[in-house]
């Protein structure tokens, strides 16, 4: 019996990252940490700093219309958060202490209201959410990534390393391949950046709308021909996690315009 | 020995659930050095499909990463080594094993194995179980590569 399950074991490790031969790929060292900004032209880093002309705002503003609101919710967001919520972005994702789940903003939205709203849940890319998370996530411009990764996040925080070191898709690539390795170098018109999540939410022209993080990581695993994971997918929150921890320090840049 | 039945069942059931499958396109002993000293099919390749597989989004786009100077596609890439004089450094059997599944060679290379089904994960529905280009599109590109000398 023990056998069998060694070898099931062996042949399920075997599916996961694949660690046999190449040398590992290295972390980033931390000095040598930067956001996704120092990638862009200036024109797009004009765009971004421009309150006035970044296309971003238009989803923090009606997200702050939408937090003051009290259509369709037993009470507003601003009734329990009178003075905002200044600073809780940039500890996202975390550990939700009464389930032990590890959940990101968009989780935590969906179950303040559920628990103290009456409300729906909100699809995770509807243009609510979208305007709410923008909203939350502005309010922490400026200040640096903070996440807890210790206790019940460090397993979230390791199946986030996982995922990243592992080759995928019909290219048989990993995150690290494109984002440790071979940052400032040129896919077609785009300079590979160190792929971090602290402009997110971000307005992509590509898109030409504001987009969540998990819409860039499926967009990435879209490119190396990987099937891409469903929106809120555990796995996905869990690399939120990861690149978090990896970009500790960096300032939250969001809304931030890219391409 | 009677374990040794479940676990074969094991087997057969885990493979499937990991997109696994045995079969190389490739077959080890097809690999000579850094060589595949013989063709994938028994057509020629055709440089001029080559060159247009070379710089197409919906075919190779080897351009993503490369570039050839000469050519007028804006926005070439520089992931990967410049190919513009790559005929004068590489002979045809080695532009076939990097084209084909270099990663045999040199596991953990960037470069994609465009002639290879075998040991890749989560590959999208839409792509699985086929490689990403034909024998004869490989050997298309091998013929416009080689032919890339200054
Ligand atoms: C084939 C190369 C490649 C792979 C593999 C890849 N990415 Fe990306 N990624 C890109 C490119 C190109 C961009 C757009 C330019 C940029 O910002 O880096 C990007 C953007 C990003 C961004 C946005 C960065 C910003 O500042 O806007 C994040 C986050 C990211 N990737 C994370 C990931 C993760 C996580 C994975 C694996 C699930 C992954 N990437 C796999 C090429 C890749
Ligand atoms: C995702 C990026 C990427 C794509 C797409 C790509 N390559 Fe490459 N290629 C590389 C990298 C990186 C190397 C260097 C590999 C190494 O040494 O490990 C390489 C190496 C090569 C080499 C050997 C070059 C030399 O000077 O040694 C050839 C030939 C080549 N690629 C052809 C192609 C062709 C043909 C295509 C399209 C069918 C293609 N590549 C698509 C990244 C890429």
């Amino acid at each position: 019996m023990i056998r069998i399950a060694l070898a099931a074991l062996i042949i399920i490790s075997a599916c996961g990252r694949q660690s046999a031969g190449p040398d590992p790929i290295p972390e980033i060292n931390a000095e040598d940490v930067v956001s996704g900004y120092s990638f862009l032209t200036a024109e797009t880093q004009a765009l971004q700093d421009d309150d006035f002309a970044n296309p971003g705002f238009l989803w923090v503003d009606r997200g702050e219309r939408l937090f003051e609101s009290t259509q369709g919710v037993s009470q507003s967001c601003s009734s329990c958060h009178s003075d905002g919520l200044v600073g809780a972005a940039a500890t996202f994702p975390k550990i939700d202490p009464a389930s032990g789940a590890l959940i990101n903003l968009e989780g935590r939205i969906n179950m303040c209201r559920k628990d103290h709203q009456q409300a729906d849940q909100l699809p995770y890319t509807s243009d609510e959410l979208l305007s709410l998370t923008s909203y939350t996530a502005h309010q922490s411009r400026g200040m640096p990534i903070n996440v807890d990764t210790i206790g019940q996040a460090a397993k979230h925080l390791s199946a986030g390393e996982d995922y990243f070191f592992t080759r995928r898709g019909q290219f048989n690539l990993s995150c690290a391949q494109c984002h440790n390795q071979s940052w400032g170098q040129k896919l077609r018109g785009d300079t590979i950046s160190q792929g971090h999540g602290n402009g997110f939410p971000a307005y992509r022209f590509e898109w030409q709308s504001m987009g969540s993080l998990h819409q860039r990581l499926r967009d990435c695993d879209t490119g190396i021909r990987a099937e891409p994971l469903p929106y809120g997918d555990q796995t996905y929150v869990d690399v939120e996690l990861y690149l978090a921890a990896r970009a500790a320090g960096l300032k939250l840049e969001s809304p931030a315009v890219r391409r | 020995m009677n374990w040794a039945i479940p676990a074969i069942a094991l087997v057969t059931l885990c493979l499937p659930a990991c997109n696994r499958s045995d079969a190389q396109l490739v077959a080890s002993d097809q690999i000579v050095g850094d060589t595949i000293p013989q063709p994938l099919t028994t057509l020629l390749g055709r440089p001029e499909i080559g060159q247009t597989l070379f710089n197409a989004r919906e075919a190779g786009h080897c351009v993503l990463c490369h570039q050839v100077v000469d050519s007028d596609t804006p926005f070439q890439g520089n992931l990967g080594p410049d190919l513009t004089f790559v005929g004068d450094r590489l002979s045809a059997g080695e532009l076939r094993l990097r084209i084909a599944d270099y990663d045999q060679f040199k596991p953990g290379t960037v470069m994609p194995s465009y002639y290879r089904t075998h040991d890749l994960y989560q590959v999208g529905e839409a792509f699985q179980n086929a490689p990403i280009l034909t024998a004869q599109e490989v050997e298309d590109l091998v013929a416009y590569l080689a032919g890339l000398k200054e």
